[in-house]
């Protein structure tokens, strides 16, 4: 018990870094879903493009000299906002080319088309990269090293602080615009009723793209934080982290935006208590391994007793 | 010049062919109704000129310029209102919020705070909501803030779809009511009802539509006492 203790706080901190990250692919899940009813499941790949955009940027800034000139926050922001505006773009495209021909589609044919981005993504990664570096692992530099030791049995590294601060700010920015901009109320309308809101002067298809353009930017934000706090990535990072996130998504209420936020804190919080704590607590019946099962009980107990998740509303409300 | 005219307009559901060949002017400041039974195409008609079904055949023109084929977002642009059937007001978006999107094409802030001043000052039962989500509303005040966020673009023409369907009685009156104030404040209005008793009392002209076809065309006072319009539209035998 005193073991558990103390090490209470330090699982805290790698929790909250944790679930930051699954929520903000989270939230590129649901804005997604919100305004099209359409579950983007090559989101996890967008965000390990993003991954792969943000870190070829820093190493670029790093092979050319200009991460010293620049130093660790501005080689944050350069590698952050390029990661994001080139992963926002890809989602653009995207949605063009692999999902608006299907618009009027059956509903799994949409499905069935991200499969085929996803895959596509990977293996288009896996040969840039394979012929640019000849592996297709990379390693993200060293922006933030050192840490905060408030007592000696917690450590918060520099760059879990900054990632939770860039997410918070990502976040603010995100509900000022979705709530207070004109485009903002824009995206909710068009959610609600597409058809009503052309009426009103509203390009629909503008909104969708702007919907891809934001929602692939936050997975690609999402990416480079990623691989600046875990340094190793390679083209199928996405692949169980974006299943996370989408859960985290479900488990906020699919399609809430403070729900994708929540969620997605919370299941990295329990995920890390499960990782650290099964052991200890079974006597090693469980170990650490058993962390996936964990966060998952948790959403099926959360959704057999509220449907639409944490935050979501009831299919009813909706109508 | 008519606000609003269309000539030999056809539009199909797929196969189904809804309109076959609509043909009807709306002046300047007049209310003009088009009346008929269920699915007799009275929505599409209007669909047709907001531009939420394209038509496949025929002329639409807004004070002599063609606007059929463009799309929806394209026409709300050259201010045609469009309140649909049902209110679709945006449930899980303030009061306000649907209003703010009614006036979504002006381009100055300064123009939609006079607009909502304007509405509010219609409608003072929604300032009084302003904060309030639109589902929260009951079914009279939905249908006061789907007309009320039509007419926050300050349209050259407002189409109103069955403004008066599932309403109380007493409320059906203030509708007409209200409808009628809009026009003698200057607001030209095409008026689809299937109420017909109440909307030719209201406009100055009408026609009638049945499957599809427009069937009677004429002054709102005649059409009250035409022998089939009495027989199939006000009940009377
Ligand atoms: N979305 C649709 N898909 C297929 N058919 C439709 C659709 N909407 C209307 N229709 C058909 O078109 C015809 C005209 O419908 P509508 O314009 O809605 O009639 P009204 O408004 O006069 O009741 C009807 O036969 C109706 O069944
Ligand atoms: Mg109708």
């Amino acid at each position: 018990m005193r073991e558990i203790a103390q090490m209470f706080p330090q699982v805290v901190v790698d929790g909250l870094t944790l679930g930051f990250v699954y929520a903000l692919v989270a939230l590129g899940y649901t804005m997604i879903y919100g305004v099209l009813e359409f579950i983007n499941f090559a989101h996890s790949e967008v965000f390990m493009f993003g991954a792969f955009a943000g870190t070829e940027v820093l190493l670029a800034l790093k092979a050319s000299g200009l991460m010293a000139t620049f130093t660790p926050v501005g080689s944050l922001f350069v590698s952050l906002l390029a990661g994001t505006v080139l992963t926002g773009l890809l989602g653009v495209v995207m949605e063009k080319i692999a999902y608006r021909p299907l618009r009027s589609a059956p509903r799994l044919v949409p499905l069935i088309s991200a499969i085929g981005v996803s895959f596509f993504l990977q293996d288009a990664v896996r040969l840039v990269e394979g012929l640019w570096h000849n592996a297709f692992y990379v390693s993200a530099p060293t922006l933030f090293a050192g840490g905060w030791s408030p007592s000696p049995t917690v450590r918060i590294p520099t760059k879990s602080m900054i990632l939770i601060l860039v997410c918070l700010g990502i976040m603010l920015g995100l509900s000022l615009f979705v709530g207070r901009t004109k485009l903002g109320k824009a995206l909710r309308a068009v959610a609600q009723d597409q058809a009503t809101s052309s009426l009103m002067g509203i390009n629909v298809d503008r909104i969708i793209s702007l919907t891809f353009l934001i929602g692939a930017g936050l997975g690609g934000a999402a990416g480079t934080l990623f691989s600046l706090q875990y340094t190793l990535i390679h083209p199928y990072v996405g692949f169980i982290l974006g299943i996370k996130a989408f859960t985290a998504a479900v488990f906020g209420g699919i399609g809430s935006i403070p729900g994708a936020m929540v969620g997605g804190v919370l299941l990295g919080v329990f995920e890390a208590f499960a990782s650290a704590f099964l052991g200890p607590l079974t006597h090693g019946a469980f170990g650490a391994e058993y962390k996936d099962v964990f966060a998952f009980i948790i959403l099926i107990l959360v959704l057999i007793f509220k449907p639409s998740g944490l935050l979501g509303q009831s299919a009813t409300e909706k109508a | 010049m008519a606000v609003l005219e269309l000539e030999n307009v056809h539009a199909y559901y797929g196969m189904i062919h809804a309109l076959k060949g609509v043909s009807l002017a709306v002046g300047e400041g007049e209310i003009v109704t088009l009346i008929g039974s269920n699915g007799a195409g009275k929505s599409t008609t209007l669909k047709a000129i907001s531009g939420l079904v394209r038509p496949r055949d025929g002329r639409i023109s807004l004070e002599g310029r063609p606007i059929g084929g463009l799309k929806a977002h394209e026409i709300a642009e050259k201010r045609v209102a469009h309140c649909p059937e049902g209110r679709k007001i945006f449930p899980r978006l303030s009061v306000r919020e649907n209003l703010e999107m009614g006036a979504f094409v002006c381009r100055s802030t300064a123009e939609v705070k006079q607009s909502l001043e304007k509405v509010t000052e219609l409608f003072p039962r929604l300032r009084e909501r302003l904060g309030q989500k639109g589902g929260t509303l009951s079914g009279g005040e939905q249908q006061m803030l789907a007309i009320a966020r039509a007419l926050m673009m300050q349209p050259r023409i407002l189409l109103l779809d069955e403004p008066s369907m599932g309403l109380a009685p007493v409320l059906v009156e203030q509708i007409f009511q209200i409808i009628q104030n809009l026009n003698r404040a200057g607001t030209t209005i095409l008026l689809v009802e299937q109420n017909a008793l109440q909307a030719l009392q209201v406009a100055h002209r009408g026609y009638v539509i049945q499957t599809g076809n427009i069937v009677l065309a004429d002054k709102a006072a005649h059409l009250r006492q035409n022998e089939m319009v009495r027989r199939v539209y006000l009940g009377e035998s």
